[in-house]
């Protein structure tokens, strides 16, 4: 069947995007396939473990259950938006540095997740760090070299980058 | 099998008025959807049956918390996100602003809406306890009008409830009269984070020197779907608490709750840790310890 799908529009990292697909495709997919970002990575499918984690109007979201119709006219961050100028967001430094980055699976939804977490809470308690990456499963480092790289993006000199990085709604 | 985006409509009407006009033209053919963490799950596992579906996300008619000096009205389409993020539900109703904090995660939250929740009806709903404790009401919409009713008499089977085939949950009410009583949730589950709830008890409770004035009782999974422990109730209204009450009051529960073996759990931990976690209640009212 061959249908002309009605176009659906919106930003990614700030830039405008029209894509003509099926309503009922995934934010996820369209991300990878139609715009070829494949950054954003599928883990569970359903909602989970937090690989496909992008920020839709500055709120977190799971791409993996969002039809792309319901992004009509949003605002969307993807991991591949953090760095700028080639020079990598403060959270990657911290990650490699740190160790967060294992198989690499899971790294672009917790940088997103950790990316949302330091734009709600500029400097967050290692309970807030906890709660903001509990929806994000890691199968390699035992999570705690993540949190740490969190902690240890927070103290960079860098940091307001970090900040600026998280206002961008 | 995957879900085939091509096997399925999807619709934005523009307002709440488009969707009632839909469902009332094909009533039972379209399937609400809103932040989709159920719906896009099954649809993502290829066992999403309903080939055509209605968007609610983003319709403001049914995204908003209403505050007035006897009532608290929520939006069937509010997130738990925005529950968490309302100061005046979090002081009224701190039951129902801590069961939003829990449930799914952070980009759950985010997206995961009340009314998703109820009617998506799960025994497990992590909302629900707290609702029935405090006697919410919920309002119900289609193009003949909106109904209210209690929320205790929404469910009526399995993942089964009133809506009629033209009819959304509008909204829940909740009224202002529980800042004197001592109120309790608790949720066990396999882990803190993300966790489906095993069992989970919602209580609240009038005490007039030290005799039970009032009482409300709610627990998921341990049921067909979330419901007030009525009887467990009786056991407990008028008595003084002293051990006496705590007996009567297990031996009430164990044989109120009729929970089932699943892949979370068996119902034998379901009875016995809803027995505890009523008696930790319980224990908090003797000792004026603060609310958990």
């Amino acid at each position: 069947m061959s249908t002309a799908w009605p176009s659906i529009e919106f930003r990614v990292n700030g830039d405008q995007k029209s894509v003509s697909v099926p309503p009922m495709k995934r934010l996820l997919d369209v991300l990878r396939e139609d715009l070829r970002l494949t950054g954003t990575k599928e883990g569970c499918g359903e909602g989970e473990c937090g690989s496909c984690s992008v920020r839709i109007d500055g709120e977190l979201v799971n791409s993996c259950m969002v039809p792309v119709l319901q992004a009509q006219g949003s605002c969307i961050e993807t991991v591949e938006g953090l760095s700028a100028n080639g020079e990598m967001h403060p959270l990657q430094k911290a990650f490699l540095a740190c160790g967060g980055a294992q198989c690499g699976i899971c790294t672009p939804g917790m940088l997103m997740a950790a990316t949302h977490l330091l734009a709600k809470i500029p400097s967050p308690n290692i309970a807030e760090i906890r709660e903001g990456l509990a929806g994000n499963l890691c199968r390699c480092t035992g999570f705690i070299r993540i949190f740490d790289s969190v902690v240890a993006s927070i103290a960079d000199s860098s940091s307001t980058s970090v900040r600026q990085a998280g206002n961008a709604r | 099998m995957r879900g085939d985006p091509e096997a399925h409509h999807l619709v934005a009407p523009s307002s709440l008025d488009g969707v009632l006009s839909l469902l009332a033209r094909e009533p039972g053919e379209w399937t609400p959807i809103a932040g989709g963490t159920e719906l896009m799950v099954a649809y993502a596992a290829g066992r999403l049956n309903s080939k055509k579906l209605v968007n609610l996300w983003g319709l403001r008619d049914l995204r908003f918390v209403a505050s007035c000096s006897e009532s608290i009205s929520i939006g069937a389409g509010s997130t738990f996100r925005d529950l968490r993020a309302d100061s005046t539900l979090s002081k009224e109703f701190p039951l129902l602003a801590k069961a939003a904090s829990w449930i799914g995660s952070i980009a759950n939250q985010s997206r995961a809406t009340l009314g998703g929740n109820l009617v998506n009806g799960s025994p497990a709903a992590d909302s629900s306890p707290a609702l029935l404790v405090y006697d919410a009401e919920v309002e119900l919409i289609s193009l003949r009008g909106k109904r209210r009713l209690p929320y205790s008499e929404f469910h009526t089977g399995y993942k089964r409830n009133v809506l009629a085939a033209d009819e959304l949950l509008y909204s829940v009410h909740l009224p202002k009269r529980f800042s004197q009583h001592r109120q309790y949730l608790r949720k066990v589950g396999t882990r803190r984070a993300m966790a489906i709830s095993k069992t989970a008890l919602s209580a609240c409770a009038l005490l007039e020197q030290g005799v039970v004035r009032e009482i409300r009782l709610a627990a998921a999974s341990v049921a067909p779907f979330p419901t007030r422990l009525c009887r467990t109730e009786e056991a407990i209204c008028s008595q003084a608490i002293g051990p006496e009450t705590m007996r009567a009051a297990r031996a009430a529960v164990l044989a109120e709750v009729a929970p089932i073996d699943d892949i979370r759990s068996t119902a034998e931990y379901r009875r016995a840790v809803t027995a505890n976690l009523l008696q930790e209640f319980l224990t908090t009212l003797l000792s004026g310890s603060e609310n958990r």
